[in-house]
């Protein structure tokens, strides 16, 4: 039995079609999704993200930090301000990545972890396995929705479907920061390279919202635009580009890991030993030269047909009208590599994500 | 609901074939097919005067999704293809059975065609595939 989000109704609704994604039935799209893809770069859309998941940190006074600074391999103490977030990656003991998130401090001794969906349950049983010797509660919010409303008129049009106390504050949010009231809480966060909010909220409330939304003009936009948008903008997808056995050095990740002389994390030695002996492999973006599509682990190759390493994701770049990828290959790849598709190698162009952000295409086509 | 032509022969692959009075056959896909494909966004063809044995790949379908062979039907000889697919590959889902036309094919036995699907028994194999 699939999992539903308290918006099921809703996506079909508006005509969603709806699709197994880690054992809750998502929309995939509501008709076309280079459409959906297109609207979120150009206007504004709203996507259902409520399978993920919230869970909250709280303690004794000093101890969530302190949890924190164990847990995360980024530094938790870059939240400087109440509702200010930190993207992290949370290591095993090998330095292999568990899963990323994002932290918010959200003043004192109150913080909140948003993580995958897809690996929510190994999060909490590692969590919870790591929280020995530290007097703090972890609560999964199952109850909290969440909408995530994304593109260059998001949060003009979003403003609407906010409590009134919030607008004002979420107009004033920096990028990485939140503001909450109640238990709403709003995030000028994302995962498409565009501007916009992530907005968690109560499930009993989420209908409402989401009605406003689309009468505010945004359009519904299923979890297929969304990947395609996380592509173009060079954003990791946990499972496809990283997992336990890829360091964050190896994942385009490196710039998370802070490696100041005062704290030890989870993985630090393992993380510090990959960077102590060069870093062979890397994360990179491929933009396709010629028609075609790349995909996921497809061969990369030299040109002179050695195995340089594979495709992690591949699609099809709408706003690029290009397929690109990102692949981990060999770090001395260099500049131009080829693909194995099918019966054929087809030449790409290494070049550093993102490949569009906020609207504005970054690589040279 | 389905949009299923009624003077077109059917595969159970989703294909469709038009049997031309001078004796070619054109093959695309249906309208169920592109719909459940998604957004097409490219189109491999085959070379004109490829000879193609009947189950073996004719073009290749590509959506925002995923890729998806295009099976010959039949024995046959690729006599012409759709060229406009490479810039236009959203023909497929404007207009499976018009301008999303994929190749025109001579039957190395026109007698293979008759093992193919009338409209109503594709109409039917459709509403099987959905219980």
């Amino acid at each position: 039995m699939l999992k539903k989000t308290a918006l099921h109704a809703a996506h079909i609704e508006a005509g969603g079609k709806l699709v197994d994604f880690g054992g809750w039935e998502m929309p995939l799209h509501y008709g076309s999704q280079l459409e959906e893809h297109h609207v979120v770069r150009q206007a504004a859309g709203v996507f259902d993200v409520s399978h993920m998941t919230v869970v909250d940190i709280e303690g004794e006074a000093g101890e969530p930090r302190r949890y924190l600074r164990h847990l995360l391999a980024n530094d938790i103490d870059k939240a400087k301000t109440p509702g200010q977030a930190v993207y992290t990656c949370m290591l095993n003991e090998a330095g292999g990545v568990v899963d990323d998130l994002i932290a918010y401090w959200r003043g004192g001794d109150h913080y909140r972890l948003v993580v995958n969906a897809a690996t929510r349950d190994k999060d909490l049983a590692w969590m919870a396995s790591q929280a020995e010797g530290f007097n703090i509660a972890l609560t999964e919010r199952p109850q909290l929705a969440m909408l995530a409303v994304q593109g260059p008129e998001a949060r003009s049009h979003a403003e609407a479907i906010l409590p009134e106390s919030l607008r004002a504050p979420a107009q004033a949010l920096k990028p990485f920061h939140a503001a909450e009231a109640g238990d709403w809480f709003v995030a000028r966060t994302g995962y498409t390279g565009e501007d916009g909010w992530e907005v968690i909220l109560p499930e009993a409330e989420v209908a409402a919202a989401w009605a406003a939304a689309l009468g505010a003009g945004i359009r519904p936009c299923g979890l297929g635009a969304r990947d395609t948008l996380r592509l173009e903008a060079g954003l990791n997808l946990y499972g496809s580009d990283m997992d336990e056995s890829t360091p964050p050095d190896t994942s385009n990740l490196g710039w998370t890991l802070a490696l100041g002389e005062d704290r030890d994390f989870v993985g630090r030695a393992a993380v510090e030993a990959v960077r102590g002996q060069g870093i062979a492999r890397k994360l990179t973006g491929l933009l396709l030269e010629s028609r075609g599509v790349l995909r996921d682990h497809q061969e990369v190759v030299s040109a002179s047909g050695e195995p340089l390493g594979e495709i992690t994701s591949g699609g099809y770049g709408p706003t690029l009208e290009r397929s690109i990828a990102l692949a981990r290959i060999a770090s001395d790849a260099g500049d131009t590599v080829h693909v194995k598709v099918r019966n054929k190698l087809l030449t790409a162009r290494v070049v550093p994500p993102p490949f569009v952000r906020r609207g504005t295409i970054k690589v040279e086509i | 609901m389905n949009n299923i032509p009624g003077d077109l022969k059917y595969t159970d692959e989703h294909e469709w074939l038009r049997l031309e009075d001078d004796g070619s056959v054109v093959v695309g896909i249906t309208a169920h097919a592109q719909e459940a494909l998604g957004d097409l966004v490219f189109v491999e063809l085959p070379e004109v005067g490829q000879e193609i044995d009947a189950g073996d790949g004719i073009a290749v379908v590509e959506s925002v999704k995923a890729a998806s062979d295009v099976y010959a039907p039949i024995n046959c000889t690729v006599s012409a293809i759709n060229d406009a697919l490479a810039d236009t590959p959203e023909s497929i889902n404007e207009d499976p059975y018009g301008e999303g036309w994929i190749a025109r094919i001579t039957p190395g036995d026109r007698g293979d065609l008759n093992a193919l699907m009338s409209a109503d028994a594709y109409q039917e194999f459709l509403e099987n595939l959905d219980d």
